[in-house]
């Protein structure tokens, strides 16, 4: 179980919160403190909106071990509307088909169990058809 | 700087080795290497590999290797000294699939700064102990485990996110990655080593089974056992009677990108593979259309269409033609997976730019049977980790015969 590193990443998980370049105003997630589009220091908290649209996806059928029981599923690289790009599991589909460009919002969904049968739930961001 | 030349290579086939553990898989090759290299023993060892701790719950493999290699300090006969019984220096090196590149390049640099007369580079790679699941999970802690990882993501659901806006951007028929497939297996009837060795046609491709859409099985390089190993040396400490004609290593690079695919700038344009390849052009001295023989990482198909196109041998978005036209065919303008590629020779993971070093010198020291490059002088190998988040590329050169 990896209690610590995923209490590390709440923000990340249940809100989205990159950073944004004070310098370039460019908006960055994952937050890594460097902004990788002007190379100055970038530690200002930014939430995103969490809505964006699909750029790819694709259906999984062979999972790794701890999605397994999940399977099949669909991933997708969302492009949020500030700008960056996100991976994440595409969710509430129902018999909608995924198109590129589908717009989307964020959600926090249950990602996968941590360990085994005793260990805690970790749940993040998926998307969901914009309502 | 010294000139590196290759001394010894080997190889075992890429299949199901059940009988055979990791490291005697290692093993069978160091020692092959040695005896074509004429017994010349190295004095450091550089291991390739990707999923050893993982999948065979076996870190250290530098030690591990030395070890059972019988890798000897001195000449193992006075064992009353410690220094006869310690073995040389020897570290695993890991980029994901580029391990093996990684460790080649270590290599390479061990001997060009002339810290090291003898260098011996071995890839391995141990998938079928565990099956299923886990091997999937194992392949993902090459993604971002933060970011991708936990999301389920797998290193084929990558792929076929890239295969699919790839089709969407540049307007790409649905079988236009068949050419890879078809190329892979033809050459690969040719290899005894490779894993599948019967031809396939646009048939198989169209009624191959989907696997991760818009990949099928046929987009997916096999993961299975292998090892491979070069001995690395300077030319005046070849043996005398050394008879292969003789290959450098005429330029070595690796260059990185985003961990994420997500964190790219533009998803579908390979630029760590673009800058290797033009710093090794640049450092051997040559142009791309001297290169006889490319030798790219086609753990994905959509990955080698990139990498054609981050090489220059095409442009962007184009690079699935020079397949369906058969341009990368034996007798195309570049030929590649000349022996099979990972798709049809197998994908021994972290070992196989070593395997690609293996093949790249059997190609210019003409060892390679039905699929000699007749007049080959000149061969280009890159391996990838991930996307192309590690990209190394090395030049190999024919220099006498």
């Amino acid at each position: 179980m990896e209690i610590a590193r995923h209490w590390r990443l709440k923000q990340q998980r249940y809100g989205l919160v990159g950073e944004v370049c004070p310098h370039c105003l460019a908006k960055i997630f994952p937050p890594r403190d460097v902004c990788p589009n002007c190379g100055g220091e970038a530690k200002t908290a930014f939430a995103f909106s969490g809505k964006g649209e699909v750029f790819s996806y694709t259906t999984i059928y062979e999972a790794p071990a701890g999605f397994d029981d999940t399977a099949p599923y669909t991933v997708a690289l969302v492009k949020l509307e500030e700008g960056p790009l996100v991976t994440a599991q595409l969710t509430d589909l129902g018999s909608q088909p995924v198109e590129i460009g589908m717009p989307v919002e964020m959600v926090t969904r249950r990602l996968r169990q941590d360990g085994d049968e005793r260990g805690m739930l970790i749940y993040g961001y998926k998307f969901r058809p914009r309502l | 700087m010294n000139d590196v030349v290759i001394a010894g290579i080997a190889q075992t086939p890429v299949g199901e080795h059940w009988e055979v553990s990791l490291r005697s898989l290692a093993v069978k090759v160091m020692l092959a290497a040695i005896k074509d290299a004429g017994g010349l023993r190295p004095q450091a060892l550089y291991v390739g590999n990707m999923l050893g701790a993982t999948l065979s719950h076996q870190a250290h493999l530098g030690a591990l290797l030395a070890d059972f290699g019988g890798l000897h300090l001195g000449d193992g006969k006075d064992q009353k000294h410690p220094e006869q019984r310690a073995g040389i220096e020897a570290e695993t090196v890991e980029a994901g699939g580029a391990s093996g590149g990684a460790a080649l390049r270590q290599g390479y640099m061990a001997v060009a700064s002339g810290l090291v007369d003898v260098a011996m580079v071995v890839g391995v790679e141990k998938f079928t102990d565990v099956v299923g699941a886990e091997v999937e999970a194992a392949l993902a802690t090459v993604t971002d485990g933060d970011f991708e990882a936990i999301q389920g993501l797998t290193t084929t659901a990558q792929a076929a996110m890239l295969a699919r806006r790839y089709m969407h951007e540049f307007n790409m028929p649905v079988d236009g990655l068949a050419g890879f497939a078809l190329t892979a297996h033809a050459n690969a009837a040719g290899n005894k080593n490779a894993m599948f060795r019967k031809a396939i046609s646009l048939e198989a491709y169209h009624k191959a089974e989907p696997v991760s859409d818009p990949l099928n099985m046929f987009d997916v390089a096999p993961n299975a056992d292998g090892a491979a190993a070069l001995i690395l040396t300077r030319a005046e400490l070849l043996p005398k009677d050394f008879s292969h004609p003789l290959v450098r290593i005429a330029a070595s690079a690796n260059a990185s990108d985003t961990m994420g695919l997500h964190n790219r700038a533009d998803p579908l344009w390979f630029a760590a593979a673009q800058v290797s390849v033009e710093q090794a052009l640049r450092k051997a001295g040559l142009q791309r259309e001297q290169v006889d023989l490319f030798e790219y990482h086609d753990a994905y198909s959509i990955h080698a269409a990139l990498s054609l196109e981050a090489a220059g041998f095409a442009p962007a978005g184009q690079g699935w033609k020079l397949a369906a036209d058969g341009s990368i065919g034996l007798t195309g303008q570049i030929p590649c997976a000349t022996l099979g590629g990972s798709k049809a020779r197998g994908n021994p993971g972290g070992a196989t730019g070593v395997y690609q070093a293996v093949e790249a010198a059997s190609q210019l020291q003409g060892r390679a049977g039905s699929n000699q490059i007749a007049g080959a002088k000149i061969a280009m190998i890159q391996c990838l980790g991930g996307p192309a988040a590690t990209a190394v590329t090395h030049i190999l050169e024919k220099v006498r015969n």
